[in-house]
């Protein structure tokens, strides 16, 4: 919650509205007259935004751009009402060389239009930060212009079925209705190649889809579940055709179009997509577009991170992103890998060190010499990985193609059976047995059933934050018999440290003294055990703090260390050596003990790992083996811990898991664990914010609906037990129907009428059953 | 029975006529953002005199 005057805001975008608003006197939201100087709160360092008065930065950002105006749009991950949209909207009475800004608030975009005479693409990006809604500008947006149209087809192929459907069900009405007789002899010859003409379009457009893959698996020597769809539709035109076209009966162009409806709305029913989640995000999208570069004579100058070159100096200020892998020359680092790794903790750097690149500096700004291309770096090196260059192929082994294929072989088998039996007694009879065979036992219900089922499970996990990147991570997720964890920020809470103490007991006095001297430190360890002890502050003499090392203070007369174990000459047992995370304390020179810092596991974590029904768990640490007693605890004996992970390490692990035919899902949050999530069979982001930047992945998961991660594993796995169920209903429905079609007892309307029934009615089984069984299930 | 003809002959044509829109419709863009337009059309334009009513921030 967000408080100012005495009011709460949902957003900084809110108050800042009211801000602006309060500032010109103008309390009523909607009378913004005149252009509201802007005072405010200003960003400690505006001078980031010099690279995009760069050309080259620009025309890559900008959509279009002429003599006087220019487009560009930007990606702004703060808005969240629908004040930030009209602050957004207005942003022209904020700079008069705005002359247009639009938002689509779905995917959080906002496109500007302005005068670029009279104001410039830093301007404007300058003052969206101002306002709170800094649009994030990253090497991706420069790799080239992205394609941010989507793609219409299926809807258009839906609105032309659609259509046609209609018509062609309209002029096959005096069927239905057994007016046959006298309408047939009037109009049959008008109504029938009317019905053939509408029904083309969705022959050789919306239908396309179908016949295509069906060819592809032909072409594969695979029979995928589209083959005995395009079988059936294809036996359906002609049979109606023919029909029409000799006059011998109305033909069924209303089943036709009808079926390539439904199954196109089932196609659409899957195509959900979350529009503000991006699943194949790369380092480019998290790393920025420039860097200060630090030039012989001192003088500063943007250059684009992609033309760094080794031996470079750079300058990183406060909440920089570190580029490339760099030595440090000048100043202290404390560097957030949060992103990187999961841990929250700043890590400390000296003059000398070299920093992975991926981390933010928090602090005072610091100068660093480049030792290796951004491409080469220790962490996007990964990148070059092969998983990386492959496009990823769906599946063929779906349930839906496996099943299909038996159907086809089935099919053709009854359908040879039918012609052979009737041939030598009636010729015209086997004819219409065979097709009737081939069109009833068309698997719509079947090809149905599946997208129904896999998208109303994609939209329940999506209500629980789990956000899935296609309904085909639903059968992944089914299979999973191994599960690999990333430890730190996966199976821990980055943001919270369990602080304990150990050695002689302080009386409360000295840790007011502790406190007191920890008061003047703006290390993130000192902050954390400052918050731990109560009371009140008091005065301290002589304070000094030694960069890397511990503090020191006078506080009564108490002469106060605290800090690392070499820093108050505490000579620690070397196993215990390793933990970084302990700060001992020492007073009047007498070293009393030290408080350490232990990670807790995200609650829930119990819960999750017993409810998960597979048979192999395994941890990737990057960090080093000190937790190993705790996870071995929580995780059991059979489980496997490793430690001291490289990213390329963890992806190799996972690569040797599927040399194992083990079917693995990757649960990681970090940069690091980029690689091993693009390898694994599913790979889950787990994110404490879904609009932050996630690593590509299959699913991103919201990091407080964690706990439920084995119930939607579990729930996966029922999914397809549904899917199964509707595929026993539609064969019972189909085994009936072959019967009654092969001794030639339906007649034209019954079919017409059954078919859109029996589509209608595995929708509903396959969306009903999907609800009742998330709610059995707690979801 | 002429009459049939030439109504079935309207009919489509009008039908088309809405397929026509819709794909129209489509292609402009119109259903890339179904939430924007439905929250910009609640502001109001220039407002020469400062209406009292205070807005229910979402």
């Amino acid at each position: 919650m967000i408080v100012a005057n005495d009011k709460t805001f949902c957003c900084t975008g809110c108050k800042n509205v009211y801000e602006l608003l309060e500032e010109n006197n103008l309390c009523t939201y909607y009378s913004l007259d005149s252009t509201p100087g802007i005072t405010g709160n200003q960003p400690a360092n505006e001078a980031r935004f010099a690279y995009l008065d760069d050309e080259g930065v620009e025309a890559q950002l900008l959509n279009f751009k002429n003599d006087s105006i220019a487009k560009v749009t930007f990606y702004a991950p703060q808005m969240h009402c629908s004040s930030c949209i009209w602050l957004l909207e207005n942003l022209f009475k904020l700079n008069p060389g705005i002359s247009e800004s639009t938002v689509n608030f779905l995917r959080k975009e906002i496109s500007v239009t302005f005068f670029h005479q009279k104001t410039t693409l830093r301007e404007v990006v300058t003052l969206l930060a101002r306002i709170g809604y800094e649009p994030s500008i990253t090497l991706a947006d420069t790799d080239g212009k992205k394609e941010t149209k989507k793609n219409y087809s299926l809807i258009y192929k839906l609105g032309i079925a659609g259509f046609s459907f209609g018509n062609v069900m309209l002029l096959a009405f005096p069927d239905y209705l057994s007016l046959g007789e006298e309408v047939q002899r009037d109009f049959g010859k008008f109504f029938g190649y009317l019905s053939i003409l509408l029904s083309l379009p969705v022959l050789f457009y919306s239908a396309r889809g179908f016949f295509e893959s069906a060819w592809a698996g032909i072409q594969q020597r695979m029979v995928n579940i589209d083959l005995p769809i395009a079988t059936g539709l294809l036996a359906l035109f002609i049979t109606s055709t023919y029909q029409i076209i000799s006059a011998t009966g109305p033909g069924y162009l209303d089943s036709f179009t009808g079926l390539v409806f439904f199954m196109l709305i089932g196609k659409y029913f899957q195509q959900k997509t979350y529009d503000t989640l991006s699943f194949d995000r790369d380092y480019t999208s998290y790393f920025p577009v420039s860097v200060t570069v630090l030039k012989e004579n001192g003088e500063e100058e943007s250059v684009a991170v992609r033309n760094l070159k080794v031996g470079d100096r750079i300058r990183i200020r406060n909440q920089e992103l570190i580029p490339a892998d760099a030595m440090l020359l000048r100043g202290t680092a404390m560097v957030d890998y949060s992103f990187v790794s999961g841990e929250s903790e700043l890590v400390e750097k000296v003059v000398g060190e070299v920093i992975y690149a991926g981390g933010r500096q928090a602090g005072e700004s610091i100068e660093l010499e480049v030792v290796k291309e951004v491409s080469q770096g220790y962490l996007t090196q990964l990148w070059n990985n092969s998983v990386f260059s492959k496009n990823e192929e769906q599946s063929m082994e779906t349930y839906a193609n496996v099943a299909g294929k038996w159907f086809i072989i089935v099919t053709l088998l009854v359908a040879a059976g039918a012609l052979i039996y009737w041939v030598p007694r009636d010729t015209s009879m086997a004819m219409r047995a065979f097709t009737s065979v081939l069109i009833i036992a068309c698997p719509c219900a079947l090809s149905l059933s599946t997208p129904f089922v896999h998208g109303n499970t994609l939209r329940i996990f999506g209500k629980h934050k789990f956000f899935l990147k296609n309904t085909g991570v639903v059968e992944t997720l089914a299979k999973i018999d191994t599960v690999v964890f990333d430890k730190t920020g996966t199976l821990t809470e980055p943001s919270a440290a369990e602080l304990s103490y150990s050695g002689k007991i302080l009386t409360p006095e000295q840790e007011q003294s502790l406190k007191s001297v920890l008061r003047h430190s703006t290390h993130p360890l000192s902050q954390r055990i400052f918050q731990a002890i109560a009371g009140e502050a008091q005065e301290v003499h002589g304070f000094e703090e030694f960069a890397g090392k511990g503090l020191v203070g006078e506080v009564n007369g108490h002469f106060i260390r605290l800090g690392s174990a070499s820093y108050l000459g505490v000579k620690a047992d070397t196993s215990q050596d390793t933990l970084k995370t302990r700060v001992y304390v020492s007073i009047d020179g007498v070293v009393y003990g030290y408080y350490t810092f232990q990670n807790v596991y995200r609650s829930g974590l119990q819960d999750v790992l017993q409810g998960l029904e597979v048979g192999r768990v395994a941890v990737l640490s990057g960090d080093n083996n000190h937790e190993e007693a705790r996870l071995r605890e929580l995780l059991g004996q059979e489980a496997e811990l490793n430690f001291n992970q490289s990213p390329v390490q963890k992806l190799e692990y996972i690569k040797e898991l599927k040399n194992q035919n083990r079917h693995v899902l990757m649960v990681g949050d970090g940069l690091n664990d980029a690689g091993a999530l693009k390898q694994s069979d599913a790979g889950i982001a787990l994110t404490n914010s879904v609009t932050n930047f996630s690593p590509s992945c299959d699913a991103i998961l919201d990091a407080t609906a964690f706990n439920k991660l084995s119930k939607f594993i579990g729930f996966s796995k029922k999914s397809m037990n549904i899917i199964l169920a509707s595929f026993a209903v539609s064969l019972v429905y189909n085994v009936v129907g072959l019967t009654m079609a092969v001794q030639g007892i339906f007649t034209p309307i019954v079919s017409a009428i059954l078919m859109p029934i029996s589509s209608v009615s595995v929708i509903v089984f396959a969306t009903l059953s999907v609800r009742y069984a998330a709610k059995k299930a707690g979801l | 029975m002429f009459i049939i003809f030439l109504l079935i002959g309207i009919s489509v044509t009008v039908a088309s006529g809405f397929l026509a829109a819709f794909l129209w419709a489509v292609k402009s863009g119109q259903y890339e953002d179904d939430y924007t337009p439905a929250v910009r059309m609640l502001f109001e334009n220039e407002v020469s005199k400062p209406t009292k009513t205070k807005q229910k921030q979402v």
